[in-house]
């Protein structure tokens, strides 16, 4: 008994790589998993070291980023916040802008302003760390 | 011509609003909020970084009661998006579609960050 194939006007190779028409597949949906699997020990352990710190003075603040692993924590940390952050409003951009003009102005503004912050915040981690 | 005298299915306005419902848009409304707060928090790092002088500057302004209150929300935000989230991360492996669960862990997880929203506040008072 054969079955005859499904007709499809997608090519074999299309369907192997499984990346449809936008040519992204599930890699948006996927890195927001990873990031969101990545943030939950992250921010546990830095909400605790910010609830300490958060009150302290500038030296004591200062103090604690000399300390590679909290340096380390918070360089992955941002990129993982800010990754995340900017993935989560591009589906709420989406979702309510429907004027393509204004939707792609907005979206070009996250992705420059997420960059931006987000070497700002890595810029201070790496000044306090090596205290230059 | 458009039919304007069809019937037309229920709006949001027009339910009543199950836990479910309203916890679905909370996980979206929390992370927008948190997306703003995250500003907040990147001046504080920036400002720690500017020097002892712009650093009590800033101290200052997220001290005072609206500061304060403002990172109440956030906290508060984080902890409930973080809880959700987990929720999130669970319904991606396939569990807790049911309708009693999902209200049962509707309810767990707005408790959930009430409770570490408060004991967040109370260890950073006691460690101040």
């Amino acid at each position: 008994m054969s079955s005859k194939p499904v007709k499809t006007l997608r090519s074999p190779l299309g369907r192997v790589r499984g990346l449809g028409s936008a040519k992204s597949g599930v890699s948006h949906w996927w890195l927001q998993r990873v990031t969101a699997v990545a943030l939950v020990p992250l921010v546990l352990i830095l909400a605790v070291v910010l609830l300490r710190i958060g009150t302290a003075d500038h030296a004591a603040v200062v103090a604690a980023f000399r300390n590679p692993l909290l340096a380390v924590l918070a360089v992955l940390a941002i990129i993982a916040v800010f990754w995340h952050l900017r993935l989560g409003l591009q589906v709420v951009i989406e979702d309510y802008i429907h004027v393509e003009r204004s939707k792609i102005a907005v979206l070009l503004a996250v992705t420059f302003a997420v960059f931006l912050v987000g070497a700002l915040c890595l810029l201070s981690v790496l000044k306090l760390f090596f205290g230059v | 011509m458009a039919n304007t005298d069809r019937p037309l299915s229920p709006h949001l306005q027009i339910y009543r609003w199950p836990l479910t419902m309203a916890s679905s848009i909370l996980h979206r409304a929390t992370g927008v909020g948190l997306a703003a707060g995250t500003l907040l928090l990147a001046w504080w790092l920036v400002a720690a970084a500017a020097g002892p002088q712009y650093f009590a500057l800033v101290q200052g302004l997220l001290g005072s009661w609206l500061g304060r209150l403002i990172m109440l929300g956030f906290s508060w935000a984080l902890f409930y998006h973080l809880c959700n989230g987990i929720r999130h991360l669970a319904w991606d492996l396939g569990h807790g579609f049911e309708k009693a669960t999902a209200k049962t862990a509707s309810i767990l997880v707005i408790s959930a960050s009430v409770i570490l929203t408060l004991l967040a506040w109370v260890l950073a008072y006691s460690w101040k």
